[in-house]
């Protein structure tokens, strides 16, 4: 009957406390991960809008070249009208 | 039962309690987790479809702008010379020649000149074309070319001193016509120097009658007395012209006559046909001149 009540004593004291203890841990940090995941999300979902003006690029790289082409016909007429350093 | 017997049941029952209230937690958090993961992935993958083709755009952007740089460094120093391009990008950005061109290597080492209130050539050049020089608007002056006179002051103080500095007014160029301070007969000069003694020796004797022009006075030349000319000389001197009577050269340079010196008639004359022109063989076969023959 004795060893009934250390079992019992056992049981409620030692195993009781670490069980509990030990899961606490698990779902403090299983709770700490996620307000960390939502972060990562919003900032990959707002990185994401960033790049919704990407395309305009394509509308900067025609304009450069334009720009560049205009500046070379200047250049070009520039160089014809303008004597070179002697 | 006995006592110890329930205890125990309690025992296990709050053990279980306990790991289903904290299992079931952890499961939500995890399921969390997940959702916020695939969230974040989906998010993740969006930047990575949208950003791939920007390597390729900025390369491309890149790869252009880099030419317009070397197009415009290249004309700068081509047309400015290195030294005062340098000076042209210190005055309108202070402290941008120490960066020097990125095309010319040593164009960080040049001390560029103080061209900030107007560059000369450019300026010049521009007003030629009738255009304002925007790159003399950054003068802290305001725009040269707007202030007439300070633009012309400011353009001819980069001038070595010469005309500019006292006494304000140098004597003039000679003055050729009718109202020149120094009037010479036609007789005397009518084209080229009047021979002096030593001219008349080294050329010899032939030389004197320049002096006396080609036709005299007396014998009803240009400069005759106006009895002795025709009613209505055609040839007076605004047609037949006159010499400054001065040695000093018109221009700032003169005349160099090396040129025709070196001049050769047979490289030199006629026009210059185009290389797919076929020769003009159209008096080959024909016999010399009668004019050559007679010479």
């Amino acid at each position: 009957m004795t060893l009934w009540w250390i079992g019992d004593v056992l049981l409620l004291v030692v195993v009781l406390p670490v069980v509990v203890y030990l899961l606490k841990g698990v779902l403090d940090a299983a709770r700490s991960i996620v307000p960390s995941v939502q972060r990562i999300a919003a900032a990959a979902d707002a990185g994401s809008k960033d790049l919704d003006a990407v395309p305009l690029l394509l509308t900067t790289q025609a304009q450069v070249k334009q720009t560049v082409e205009v500046v070379a016909n200047y250049g070009g007429s520039l160089d014809t009208i303008i004597d070179d350093e002697s | 039962m006995p006592a110890a017997g329930v205890v125990l049941i309690v025992a296990v029952v709050l053990i279980v309690l306990a790991l289903v209230y904290y299992l079931v937690s952890t499961i939500v958090a995890l399921r969390q987790i997940t959702a916020g993961l695939d969230e974040a992935i989906a998010g993740v993958g969006g930047i990575i479809e949208k950003s791939a083709p920007v390597a390729d755009v900025v390369s491309d952007i890149n790869r252009n702008l880099d030419a317009g740089v070397d197009l415009l460094e290249g004309l700068l120093v081509k047309k400015a010379g290195l030294e005062d391009a340098m000076g042209l990008v210190d005055g309108l950005y202070p402290g941008a020649a120490a960066e020097g061109l990125r095309n010319f290597p040593d164009s960080g080492t040049v001390k560029p000149p103080r061209i900030s209130e107007v560059y000369t050539k450019g300026t010049l050049t521009l007003a030629r074309l009738g255009r304002e020089a925007p790159i003399a608007a950054a003068s802290p002056n305001g725009p040269v070319l707007r202030n007439v006179e300070g633009g012309s002051l400011d353009a001819r103080s980069l001038y070595p001193e010469t005309r500019q500095t006292r006494p304000e007014r140098l004597p003039r160029s000679p003055i050729i016509g009718t109202n020149a301070p120094v009037q010479y007969t036609p007789s005397e000069q009518r084209g080229g120097t009047t021979p002096d003694e030593a001219e008349i020796r080294e050329k010899g004797p032939w030389a004197e009658t320049a002096a006396e022009g080609i036709v005299p006075a007396e014998l009803g030349g240009s400069d005759a007395p106006r009895e002795m000319l025709a009613e209505d000389p055609q040839l007076g001197s605004p047609v037949l012209g006159e010499t400054t009577g001065s040695e000093e050269p018109a221009t700032e340079r003169g005349i160099d006559p090396s040129g025709g010196d070196e001049a050769d008639a047979t490289s030199d004359a006629g026009p210059e046909p185009p290389e797919e022109a076929e020769p003009d063989l159209k008096d080959a076969a024909g016999g010399p001149r009668q004019v050559d023959l007679d010479s």
